[in-house]
């Protein structure tokens, strides 16, 4: 008798980290940790906003923030982003920054990061997601687009490694209708213009078979938060 | 998987054998040896009945409790409940013909505004599994649905699901408008979904949060057998 396979088999397979290769490399952003500058402001990020974060900063020739980036990837596990957060203001804390922002929207942790700020007399951007301040908070809200799927610049980087991957599609394209079958249409809230990252949106909707759609947003309500600080 | 180790043959299992390999099976989501090990028990004689529980609601017990404990992720959780629903369109008439146990009836969906039921269906099809009669409200729904739905099926449980932060609070209403209509009580409300906790659920009024299939499925049969317990003391 051969044939098992299973959980044994599966927990013999796991495999390695990721390599850095500089604080502002899409896979770094991702996977790990990343301090950019050291202003007497400590801008507590996730790491999908960072280069944004800079690019709105170097508009202003704002050189008071100390950003502090937390993996991106922590998205796909929304339940640890605001203790992962905490930790970082603690961080912060120690390191001497009495000034903190948060530059997380709610991210699906259905109010616990909202606890967090709460708990350390700190503020966050508005919204209950990234998309929501870029495209700017109220005006995403009145657009009522249950069925739409959304990417950012830097999602549509990354699409292969917050999507295809975790989700398993690349290996079990059958998923893809469990998955997306109640989507419509791939939104991509464009903060640049690019027409790489378009066409790597583009792509992004044909591979989950949904109608495209590019909406440049600029950064949105990022900008005024950052501006006001 | 390694050629030399698919050189099985299911039917030359015993049945305990046969058993083990199956909660493997699923776990590693393939379908079509599914089927083949059901076909297999049943030739043996086996019950519908005995076939789904010992064999395929056993061996998603397994894969529930490691999506829990992160060793198993969304699509190998997806892939093995494709598994178990192979097996399952084997069982499911013959489960009906042969009168197998009935432990409740419930309805479930997702809540308005949300389009996401991959939860929903895992938990809809564990229900199913363990013996309750489903109905599947499907996507996006409004109070007007669910108070239908709970009208023409008489649920002993009314379920709901959300995946987004916006949307979860719809649950509320839900439950605050089977409260106004003075039925609340009547059934076991259970929530669902993964930006919600224990506090979210007791803040709405459900009598239950579930944090997967797996815990649905216990919590339900023990919200029901208390609830005849307390109708019988």
């Amino acid at each position: 008798m051969t044939r098992r396979g299973g959980r044994t088999a599966r927990l013999q397979s796991r495999a390695a980290a990721p390599v850095s290769r500089g604080p502002l490399d899409v896979d770094t952003l991702t996977h790990q940790r990343a301090n950019i500058g050291a202003g007497r402001v400590a801008l507590i990020a996730c790491g999908a906003l960072a280069r944004e974060i800079l690019a709105v900063n170097r508009a202003n020739g704002a050189e008071h923030f100390a950003l502090r980036c937390l993996p991106a990837i922590l998205h796909n596990h929304p339940e640890q982003i605001a203790p992962a957060v905490e930790r970082e203001i603690s961080l912060a804390k120690s390191d001497g920054y009495e000034e903190i922002f948060i530059l997380y929207a709610d991210c699906g942790t259905g109010g616990a990061l909202d606890e967090v700020c709460r708990r350390h007399d700190v503020a966050r951007l508005p919204g209950p997601h990234c998309y929501a301040f870029f495209e700017g908070v109220e005006q995403q809200a009145t657009r009522q687009e249950v069925t739409s799927f959304y990417l950012t610049d830097f999602l549509a980087r990354q699409f292969d490694t917050f999507v295809t991957k975790p989700l398993g599609l690349a290996a079990h394209p059958e998923l893809k209708d469990l998955y997306f079958g109640n989507y419509e249409r791939l939104v991509y809230l464009a903060q640049t213009d690019d027409d790489g990252l378009t066409r790597k949106a583009e792509s992004a909707a044909e591979t989950l078979g949904l109608r495209f759609e590019r909406r440049f947003t600029g950064y949105g309500d990022l900008a005024t938060a950052l501006s006001g600080l | 998987m390694a050629d030399d180790e698919q050189d099985i043959i299911l039917s030359e299992l015993n049945d305990e054998e046969l058993t083990l390999q199956m909660h493997d099976d699923l776990y590693d989501g393939l379908k079509d040896e599914i089927m083949e090990g059901v076909n297999i028990l049943l030739e043996r004689g086996w019950t519908p009945y005995d076939i789904l529980t010992r064999t395929l609601v056993e061996g998603m017990g397994i894969v529930g409790i490691d999506f829990r404990d992160g060793i198993l992720f969304v699509p190998e959780v997806l892939l093995a409940a494709n598994a178990m629903k192979s097996g399952m369109s084997i069982l499911k008439p013959l489960l009906i013909e042969t009168g197998a146990p009935r432990l409740g009836r419930m309805v479930i969906g997702t809540v308005k505004g949300d389009i996401h039921d991959i939860g929903k269906n895992l938990v809809a099809m564990m229900m199913e599994g363990a013996g309750f009669e489903v109905t599947d409200l499907g996507i996006n729904n409004a109070v007007e649905n669910y108070l239908e739905a709970i009208e023409r099926d008489q649920p002993d449980i009314v379920g709901m699901s959300a995946l987004l932060t916006t949307t979860m609070p719809y649950m509320k209403v839900i439950i605050d408008t089977l409260v106004e209509k003075g039925i609340r009580d009547d059934y076991i409300v259970m929530v669902g979904g993964a930006p919600l906790n224990e506090e979210f659920g007791k803040a709405i009024g459900a009598d239950a949060y579930c944090r997967d299939a797996a815990v649905a499925v216990e919590t339900a049969k023990e919200l029901i057998a208390r609830r005849h317990n307390s109708v019988g003391s």
